[in-house]
């Protein structure tokens, strides 16, 4: 008998295992596929996608969900290019006020949810339209964002192997990842966040703090949006208030395919990796066709959408 | 002064006076029985003294000092732990976490989780049960879950320990098991609340008993100043009728309505034959896991088998024979399952209590041939009346009704749809005294009138005395069947004890 | 004070129409030429008609505990087959001298979508959020594929008549609406099948248990969906003679979803309410032709349906109504 911490799911291997027959597939399928240099650029693209759908996973674990996510991105995003170009706001300031202000927003998404027990599918929808309405209000269009200190951040970086670098936007995200992780698996509030989703009514009778952990939820989530921000006008050097549009599906695609259930109490941080990786995989080997027009590429992804989903329920239900 | 002390307690909820200035105490050292029909106001009662409801008015004194619970959260810090009615337990995480959530060891912040595992163990064997702690709580019965929510209360060290309806799907070894360790709590000092509808418990274990009747404290007494009739009057507020006469009738053997061939299911079930008669109540006898309600889901297509057929008699020739692959398959041969839980499997919360009740009817009746709204008042008023179902008012949420009113509800939901073969898991889980009675009357008449039942219970007592057969079950296969006068305690207890060797 | 569930979106929008009354001139004049009324009223009907539509179908997807995100996808498939027809691109299938077929094509297309959806959910046992956020993606790149990207334009007056023209002194649209609404909430409400839904939604386990074919439901819920989808993007596209695959029904799911939880439909599923979704669309529309016509940034518009939002949904919670009671009486306690 195993005296470990909980196992992984089922559903975790399953998404494991589904990404690497994808991974296999791609690279034979395409000379310069399985290079570092490319596995680096799926992260460095996806840096921002991965930090938002880290907090989402949290979320989606106590039985919620967060729409607001990308329209946090976007308004994020205007608001730290206008405060360092418009009101020369040094960029570390100008992140700590949005971080915080996302910060914020998650928590008041949470505690309307909480409070007065509302659907947090309608409470984060109307922070989408709010966030989105906000942005495009202060700017519709494009700002950009240059400063000296970019240029700092942006030599803070590992070396993985000759020539090939852990840029700092992917670090930001690693380490994300790794507090994500362990907080959710090692700590009570990661825990109670599992008690929340398996069944929130006994949760509260358990005597857990439901309440503070819920809207803790949802805080970190607005952390992790505005953070997601921050990182993509580091790797844009830009703002715009159109970012992220519809990146709220995205961050649960990948949270999905990652093995967590939308009805809550299942599901890790690890697995939303594997199921960002897949969908970071998907979208290169798209790209690396090429020939592939917009439409073909929307359909092909529903297709392995689909046949990603069925294929886990195959591996669940035949344990 | 005792160690808790509560008066002058009231709670209303819509239409309902669920509390009417009810005072209750209980010292340390002292195990008190909290005792009244359904929707008397005992769950109630407990949600007020433990912060889940807010209370209109009264006072609540621990230790002299007056405190008022916020939340089961708070009300747990002030020293009172509880097992509420119903598994309150998160499925989803394993038995370990389930007893230590919130309370996990812990080194630098980070759950110790071979602590956790080891307390979670050393919580469960105080209830003398050794189970892999690190499983799904989903992988275990509803009695062993039932047992570690007692298992994570007993944990907390508090002052007062309040228990509603720990036992109401619990075997008699592990009821004794409870008793156990409750009076070991009591010799240190613990002041327990006992809430149960089992009066053979009250005398068995508790010191005292407190009775509500309809949200009104009726009296306290010691138990030896109790008899059982004056409880049950006192409860009741009338005397109880005769225990209905069962004759285990042999002569109905002649007329089989269903024969089960082999039904099994991989790694649930073992292959089982039997064969149910015309009018007959065959109940199924066995300890937790046996396989009682494997047997009920499969037989009822709710968890299909893999192997075996049923064959029905009497519907024709054509589809009497088959196994069922769904609810609906087994409906149309007149069987139906009133499943074993009422909160997962049962009752349509946020849909009335009418609609609640004619749900199988209207499914069986299809679609189109809606029942009318003045024949749906009609079969619904006769039903609460027949079950005295208690009830402000029939469409409001079924949520709102107590747990032994609720499950009354669905029983009425097979009755109305008259099936030819009603299976009931446990269905007097949870019902009080009188109603306990009248339910096992109405199978009996039932049965008489040529409708057939298999029944299930944990108490061993009842299945004896309504069943005409009974089939013993254990580790998931069968292993004995007795009849007539063999049907006994004795014979089935020996009968379950003989697999044992 | 606990007030039928509808009157909350009812009160909303009476608010709505007060404002206006007051503010802005000749929101409430009506004009009737060629046959056909005219005003600031008709428009918000108009307007709010493909909503109106589509949350049908979604507050019965919503009712059995699901979601339908692929509507606005459905909608523009839908359309992309009429157009198609209508012009006879599609070698196989020449249908364009009769509208009826292109249209019930059409239809029967967008269903197809809707019943694959409900077999995902149904029969396969997918979430609903996941399932139809396949068609989603997918749907818009048929449609597109379709079109080949491009516009489809036509010039077919019985089709276009769908989009543009009127009855009863009312558009068309909204005419078709009324007369699909009533025979769904017929269809539903007179028989039992709001029941078995409701039921679903409620506890699908103990639904199936009773004997309601749960499965069944579900995939009869999302096929009405597509049905009523189907119809929305047929329309849409009359209205501007043209299958515009990148953006009919772009969004609009949203709006679907919205309309239904403003009306009353909680999204977890059971009790539902068709008429509540109707007058929860037709607030939204009412709110966004206010402050357009107020002629604020269409910015603005988007805070505004927030901050609505959430008043609506706080007025419906017996929390927040509870909260509020309890600050009236304390000081009497006191
Ligand atoms: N949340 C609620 N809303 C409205 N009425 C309620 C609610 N909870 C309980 N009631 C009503 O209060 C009364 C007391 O219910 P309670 O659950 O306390 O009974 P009980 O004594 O525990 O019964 P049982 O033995 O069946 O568990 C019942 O009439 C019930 O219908
Ligand atoms: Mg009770």
């Amino acid at each position: 008998m195993t005296l470990r911490a909980p196992r992984l799911h089922l559903p975790v291997l399953a998404t494991l295992a589904v990404l690497v027959v994808l991974y296999v597939a791609a690279s034979i399928r395409f000379e310069n596929f399985a290079t570092l240099r490319v596995f680096m650029n799926f992260l460095g693209d996806n840096a921002f996608l991965g930090i938002v759908a880290i907090g989402m996973t949290y979320v989606i674990i106590t039985g919620g969900i967060d729409l607001s996510v990308g329209a946090v991105i976007g308004c994020t995003t205007i608001c730290t290019a206008v405060l360092i170009q418009g009101q020369q706001y040094h960029p570390v300031a100008a992140f700590a006020v949005v971080i915080a202000a996302g910060t914020l927003l998650g928590a008041t998404q949470g505690w309307l949810i909480q409070r007065f027990n509302l659907q947090p599918f309608l409470v984060t929808l109307a922070g989408l339209f709010l966030c989105r309405g906000l942005g495009l209000w202060i700017s519709s269009e494009s700002v950009q964002a240059k400063h000296a200190t970019f240029q700092t951040l942006e030599k803070i970086r590992i070396p993985v192997s000759d020539g090939v670098w852990l840029p700092f936007t992917e670090i930001v995200f690693i380490t994300v990842l790794l507090v994500g992780a362990y907080v959710l698996r090692h700590t009570r509030f990661g825990r109670t966040v599992y008690a929340i989703g398996g069944d929130e009514q006994s949760a509260h009778l358990m005597g857990l703090p439901v309440a503070r952990t819920k809207i803790g939820v949802y805080a970190l989530s607005g952390f992790c949006a505005s953070l997601g921000g921050v990182v993509l006008v580091m790797y844009t050097s830009a703002g715009n208030a159109i970012n992220g549009t519809g990146l709220e599906l995205d961050a649960i695609a990948a949270v999905v395919i990652g093995g967590t259930l939308l009805t809550g109490g299942y599901g890790s941080v690890f697995g939303t990796f594997f199921g960002l990786l897949i969908f970071a995989v998907m979208q290169s080997a798209i790209t690396f066709e090429g020939t592939l027009s917009s439409w073909w590429a929307k359909i092909v992804t529903g297709v392995l959408l689909l046949a990603f989903i069925l294929m886990q329920r195959m591996l669940q239900r035949s344990r | 002064m005792a160690l808790l002390e509560m008066a002058g307690v009231s709670k209303a909820f819509p239409g309902v006076l669920a509390l009417d200035s009810v005072s209750f105490s209980v010292d340390r050292g002292e195990i008190r029985a909290l005792m009244g029909e359904n929707g008397a106001g005992k769950s109630t009662l407990i949600k007020v003294l433990t912060g889940v409801y807010a209370s209109g008015s009264g006072t609540v004194l621990l230790d002299g000092v007056s405190i008022a619970p916020r939340s089961p959260a708070h009300a747990q810090e002030l020293g009172v732990s509880t097992v509420y009615q119903e598994v309150n337990l998160v499925p989803n995480l394993s038995v370990a976490e389930n007893v230590c959530l919130g309370y996990e060891p812990r080194t630098f912040g980070k759950i110790n989780w071979r602590k956790v595992n080891e307390r979670a163990r050393r919580a469960m064997s105080r209830l003398n049960i050794d189970i892999d702690v690190t499983r799904s709580l989903t992988d275990f019965s509803t009695a062993v879950q039932q047992l570690v929510a007692i298992a994570r209360a007993v944990d907390r060290e508090a002052k007062v320990l309040v228990l509603d309806e720990p036992t109401s799907s619990l075997d008699k070894i592990e009821v004794e098991r409870l008793f156990t360790l409750m009076r070991k709590l009591r010799g240190d000092g613990m002041a327990i609340v006992f809430v149960t509808h089992f009066l053979e418990q009250v005398y068995s274990v508790a010191d005292s008993v407190t009775v509500l009747r309809n949200g009104v404290k009726v009296g306290d007494w010691a138990v030896t100043e109790l008899p059982r009739q004056k409880l049950v009057a006192q409860m009741l507020g009338r005397d109880l009728d005769e225990v209905p006469h069962v004759d285990h009738r042999e002569a109905i053997g002649t007329d089989v309505l269903v024969t089960v061939e082999s039904l099994g299911r991989k790694n649930a079930m073992e292959p089982i034959s039997f064969d149910v008669r015309r009018g007959e109540t065959l109940g199924l006898s066995g300890l937790l896991g046996s396989g009682r309600t494997e047997t009920m889901k499969m037989l009822s297509g709710a968890n299909p088998a893999d192997s075996g057929v049923i064959s029905v008699s009497g519907i024709g020739t054509r589809g009497s024979r088959l196994r069922p692959r769904s609810p609906r398959d087994s409906i149309r041969l007149g069987i139906g399952l009133c499943p074993e839980d009422r909160k997962s499997e049962g009752v349509c919360p946020g849909l009335s209590v009418s609609e609640n009740l004619l749900l199988v009817l209207q499914a069986r009746r299809g679609w189109l041939r809606v029942i009318r709204k003045k024949q749906a008042d009609k079969i619904v008023s006769e039903q609460i009346e027949r079950l005295r179902i208690t009830t402000p008012d029939t469409r409001r949420p079924i949520e709102n009704l107590s747990g032994g009113n609720q499950q009354k509800v669905l029983l009425c939901r097979w009755l109305v749809a008259e099936p030819t073969l009603l299976l009931l898991d446990e269905p007097t889980r949870g019902i009080d005294v009188g109603n306990k009675l009248e339910i096992r009357k109405l199978i009996t008449d039932l049965a008489k009138k040529g409708m057939s039942f298999v029944f299930s219970s944990a108490e061993l007592e009842e299945v004896v005395n309504t069943c005409d057969r009974v089939v013993v079950l254990r580790d998931r296969r069968k292993v004995g069947e007795l009849k007539g006068a063999e049907v006994t305690e004795q014979n089935v207890m020996a009968r379950i004890a003989e697999g044992e060797a | 004070m606990k007030l039928h569930p509808i009157a909350y979106p009812l009160i909303g929008l009476a608010l709505i129409l007060l404002f206006n009354a007051f503010f802005t001139p000749g929101f409430y004049a009506l004009e009737l030429r060629d046959g056909r009324l005219y005003g600031s009223l008709i428009d918000v009907l108009n307007r709010a008609t493909p909503v109106l539509l589509l949350s049908i179908g979604m507050t019965l997807v919503i009712a059995t505990k699901g979601v339908d995100l692929s509507v606005g996808a459905v909608m523009a498939i839908a359309g992309a087959v009429a157009a198609l027809l209508v012009t006879d691109k599609v070698s196989f299938l020449s249908v364009s001298h009769s509208v009826l077929l292109v249209v019930l094509i059409a239809l029967v297309v967008a269903t197809f979508a809707g019943v694959f959806n409900g077999v995902l959910v149904g029969k396969v046992g997918i979430q609903p959020i996941v399932a139809t956020l396949i068609l989603m993606v997918a749907g818009r790149g048929v449609a597109q594929l379709l079109t080949g990207g491009q516009n489809v334009t036509f010039n077919n007056p019985a089709l276009e008549r769908l989009g543009t023209g009127s009855a009863f002194g009312l558009p068309m649209p909204f005419v078709i609406f009324i007369v699909v609404f009533v025979l769904i909430a017929v269809f539903v409400r007179k028989t039992a099948l709001g029941l078995f839904i409701e039921a679903t939604g409620s506890n699908a386990e103990a639904a199936r248990l009773a004997g309601v074919a749960s499965d069944k439901m579900k995939v009869a819920v999302y096929a009405v969906s597509g049905l009523v989808a189907g119809i929305a993007g047929v329309i849409a596209c009359a209205d501007i003679r043209a299958a515009d695959a990148n953006n009919a029904g772009l969004y609009m799911e949203l709006d679907a979803i919205l309309a239904v939880a403003v009306g009353g439909t909680s999204l977890s599923g059971g009790r539902f309410s068709l008429l509540g979704s109707v007058v929860g669309a037709v607030l939204m529309q009412a709110l966004t032709t206010t402050i357009l016509t107020r002629g604020v940034s269409p910015h603005a518009t988007l805070v505004a349906k927030a901050l609505i939002i959430v008043a609506v949904i706080l007025l419906q919670s017996p929390e927040f109504r509870a909260s509020f009671a309890r600050r009236k009486h304390d000081p009497a306690r006191a």
